[in-house]
């Protein structure tokens, strides 16, 4: 059913996209070694980064794709503007994207795409993070104030807008992760689901341990040794605690879901933290990949986007990807047993942990996902195999980029078919199919 | 890091006093630029006999005036005495005193370059004596030499001769600011092994023209130590020379790394070459994305200075880990790989240290006259049949690692040396990019010291 599926995708698509390697910065807690980095200096030196690891000075890529979620106005231009600034050839295009958390996995999947149809023959797609150097914008009446102010003619217009300035409009806003349309953050939201799946803390606080187990074991085994390079003195991802174990992480207090009914399970621990990064993935055509003596680690096979009512509806906030990949195995004909490896984002513990719980769910996945019976369960052992965000961090956009080479890394030394799913504010997920070439 | 008393005593005040006073005088040593002119004055070559004339012969063919004779009063670029002919002491006496009076025409920067045969190699004890002797006296004449001039020796073996590529090679080393902070030393050239040098290479060496500003063009050159100071500075030159780099350092720095090979135009390979994988990772990565190894420069070293007596077992073994251990094992894989050339070059960074030993560095001694026993045996096991080996022995080179030396041994251990100052990382660079090159091809197993002829181990 594989290789039928395999060789039906390839009648489909024109041509292959390759993950052809990857480069990310260690990833920063927010307020540590990246305090002062900004968005554009952090994706400089993961592009530069990747330049040095695959000697592309001077080259001009297909199409640079990349974006940010906390974002300057100024950076309207984020990714063109880190181009310029890193040893590619300036004539490099390169767009900005957005999609809350998905930004970095959607890049990839849209060069991807621009190399089967022939586009483009290369392309470097990732993301940037900086929660450290948010923007901090004025309130909305000083907003207003100001415009106005640009507006008027006469000193006594001046005055008379001026008058209308109230102490409130002088503090800043802060960025939050707040949902617009809720106004709940995405840590409540989450907490309404975990507990809506009954996902015990136990459960949570063992999920995140592994992840920081897997994580340190990689770095110990020289893993990251071709998809990192340090930045400003960091050399491994500050959050990682190799250290830590079920107990400690028992010790810590709830920090979501404290106002519902049962009792609250995620903390800072089984939560991911503020951070800062980048992360960046070289991808190509089979053609640019040989002609340029260059490894090809996976295939892009196919990726498909979702969204949920978590407003009007009952879904929860982070439950997208859950819709996305029934879809994306039916178009592919695959199930849960033709993958060897899953990386599956941990925003939080809960998500992961509900995500499973809901696909193991006959009766959700009939009734939510017009299935016919459950999707199935995931092998444990396959699941995040070298850590995830709980452990390294979740520098928003750069996530995507990350999770990408890593994968693409792992399948290339193991072979087999990987999946990755990764949820987005705004009730959003992205999934996608990476497949090992032998 | 800068040797601020270099700059001061090369204004006109402050030179003056310095005279006055019997200081030392240091001169901004004469270092390669693009377009370098070898000689732009003319050259003497001394000495007689067949070999000398075929010398003057090749480098009028450079488009240097030759004089085989000092005219009064005209200055000399350098001086060539061409010596294999002596068999017995008195022998000298003639083209040294010749040299003698063309040392005084030398312009600043000028050199000495003594053409000779090996001791070794001699029919008898009096020509060995003979031979032996112009070892003393060019070394002598390199302490008196004034104003950034050099003297260094080219030592026949063998059946080489005087315009074998390989000599004519070291010979433009020894001529061009290449060799700026290379005094006092001798290179042992063996007659080139036929196919180890290309056509281009031998046309340049007759002609000394053609790649002479690319010599390295098409190579894939391996670096160790990459990220910084001389290690650094080794990939820009042999980038500058025209060869693809591969910039290796441990994963911590990988910053730096990147810059190094984002500025030369390379590729960057985080790696510990403590590692029991790191030959295999070189090799996988050379050969997916250049096909071929043409040149190693294992310059990754460790200092972990201690009296021995205060020594402990960690310092002692990390040192001999990283600075020899790491090199014979990635050595054995390289050379045993179908993808390190047949006229593969490898050159190994020994240190002055390794030679003269040097207090509180027992460790870093041990290991750096390792480097040397082993490029030693290394290339005989070569055997001059197109693959070399040698070795670097850096002095005191101005780098971040010097500068944490007191102030006052410093600037001591600056004045030391025939040239009193410091070398650059360049200087070890450019005679590294040299026993990489096609010219080199009839080099193995020697040890060549930048260390503008100092005094001590350092």
């Amino acid at each position: 059913m594989a290789d039928q599926a395999g060789a039906q995708n390839a009648a489909q698509s024109p041509r292959t996209a390759v993950v052809i390697g990857g480069n990310r910065i260690p990833f920063a807690r927010a307020g540590g070694a990246y305090a002062y980095s900004s968005n554009r200096d952090m994706l400089i030196a993961a592009l530069d980064g990747l330049v040095a690891r695959f000697g592309l000075q001077g080259e001009r890529i297909g199409e640079v794709a990349a974006g940010a979620v906390l974002k300057h106005s100024r950076d309207f231009n984020l990714t063109r503007e880190a181009v310029l600034g890193s040893a590619l050839s300036p004539e490099t295009p390169a767009y900005d994207l957005q999609q809350a958390c998905a930004t970095g996995l959607e890049t990839v999947v849209g060069l991807s795409n621009k190399i089967k149809l022939g586009q483009i023959e290369s392309g470097i797609a990732g993301g940037v993070d900086s929660a450290s150097d948010a923007p901090i914008a004025v309130s909305e009446g000083l907003r207003r104030v100001l415009l106005d102010l640009s507006r008027a003619r006469t000193t006594q217009q001046k005055i008379r807008i001026l008058s209308t300035l109230r102490p409130k409009d002088l503090s800043p806003n802060a960025p939050g992760t707040g949902e617009p349309r809720t106004g709940l953050s995405m840590g409540e939201h989450q907490a309404i689901t975990t507990a809506a799946w009954q996902i015990t803390r136990e459960a949570q606080d063992e999920l995140a341990y592994r992840s920081h187990q897997n994580l340190a074991a990689a770095y110990d085994r020289g893993f990251f040794a071709d998809l990192l390079t340090p930045y400003r003195g960091l050399m491994r991802d500050a959050n990682l605690r190799a250290d830590t174990s079920p107990e400690k992480l028992a010790t810590l207090k709830p920090v979501f879901g404290k106002g519902l009914d049962s009792p609250a399970t995620m903390t800072a621990g089984n939560s991911t933290p503020l951070t800062d990064g980048a992360a960046v993935v070289l991808l190509g055509s089979e053609d640019y990949a040989r002609a340029n003596n260059l490894p090809m680690l996976a295939n892009v096979v196919d990726a498909e986007a979702a969204a949920v009512d978590f407003v009007q509806g009952d879904e929860g906030l982070l439950m997208a990807p859950v819709h996305a990949l029934p879809r994306l195995l039916k178009r592919n004909g695959l199930t849960f047993a033709d993958f060897d490896f899953f990386e599956i984002h941990e925003a939080f513990a809960g998500t992961v942990l509900s995500s499973l719980a809901a696909w193991e769910d006959e009766e959700y996945c009939r009734r939510v996902l017009g299935l016919d019976g459950a999707l199935g369960s995931i092998d444990r052992s396959k699941l995040n195999v070298n850590g995830s965000s709980l452990a390294a961090g979740h520098p928003f956009a750069a996530t995507g980029g990350r999770i990408v080479a890593s994968l693409a890394k792992t399948l290339s030394e193991q072979g087999g078919r990987g999946l990755i799913s990764v949820c987005a504010a705004g009730g959003q997920g992205v999934v996608a199919i990476l497949e090992a070439r032998n | 890091m800068a040797d601020a008393y270099l700059d001061l005593v090369n204004t006109p005040l402050p030179a003056r006093i310095a005279k006055a006073l019997g200081l030392p005088r240091p001169s901004v040593l004469r270092r390669w630029t693009p377009g370098e002119v070898l000689a732009p004055h003319p050259v003497l070559v001394a000495g007689a006999g067949a070999g000398a004339d075929a010398l003057a012969d090749v480098l009028l063919g450079w488009d240097i005036e030759v004089r085989r004779h000092v005219l009064p009063g005209e200055k000399l670029s350098a001086a060539v005495v061409v010596l294999e002919a002596a068999t017995e002491p008195a022998d000298l006496a003639a083209p040294m005193l010749e040299l003698g009076h063309a040392v005084r025409l030398l312009v600043p920067g000028g050199r000495v370059i003594g053409v000779l045969r090996s001791a070794a190699d001699a029919s008898g004890p009096a020509q060995a004596a003979a031979r032996q002797g112009i070892d003393g006296a060019l070394r002598s004449v390199a302490h008196e030499l004034r104003g950034g001039a050099t003297a260094n020796g080219i030592i026949l073996r063998g059946d080489a001769t005087t315009t074998d590529p390989t000599t004519l090679g070291a010979l433009r080393f020894f001529l061009s600011g290449r060799s700026a902070y290379v005094d006092g030393q001798f290179v042992e050239v063996a007659s080139t092994p036929s196919g180890s040098i290309t056509d281009l290479a031998a046309a340049t060496a007759a002609s000394g023209e053609g790649v002479a500003d690319q010599p390295l063009a098409g190579k894939t050159a391996v670096v160790t130590g990459a990220a910084r100071g001389i290690g650094a500075k080794i990939a820009e030159v042999l980038a500058r020379d025209g060869a693809r780099v591969v910039a290796v350092d441990v994963p911590a720095a990988g910053e730096q790394l990147a810059d190094v090979a984002n500025s030369v135009g390379g590729t960057a390979l985080q790696l510990d070459i403590t590692a029991a994988d790191a030959a295999v990772r070189i090799l996988d990565h050379v050969r997916r994305r250049f096909g071929t190894l043409d040149i190693v420069v294992h310059n990754a070293g460790i200092t972990r200075d201690k009296l021995l007596a205060n020594m402990d077992a960690s310092r002692w073994e990390s040192v001999i880990a990283v600075n020899i251990a790491s090199q014979l094992r990635m050595n054995e894989q390289f050379i045993a790989s179908p993808v390190f050339s047949e006229t593969g070059r490898i050159v190994s960074l020994a240190s002055t240290s390794g030679i003269a030993g040097n207090r509180g560095q027992s460790n870093y001694a041990a290991s750096k006259a390792g480097v040397i026993g082993m490029v030693r045996a290394q290339a005989a096991e070569f055997g001059g049949a197109g693959r070399s080996i040698n070795a670097v022995a850096p002095g005191f080179i101005e780098t971040d690692m010097t500068a944490k030396i007191p102030p006052l041994t410093r600037q001591v251990a600056r004045r030391l040396s025939s040239l009193q100052q410091g070398g650059l990382p360049v200087d070890v660079a450019e005679t590294v990019a040299f026993l990489s090159s096609d010219a080199a091809a009839g080099i193995n197993g020697q040890v060549i010291r930048v260390c503008g002829q100092n005094l001590v181990g350092a």
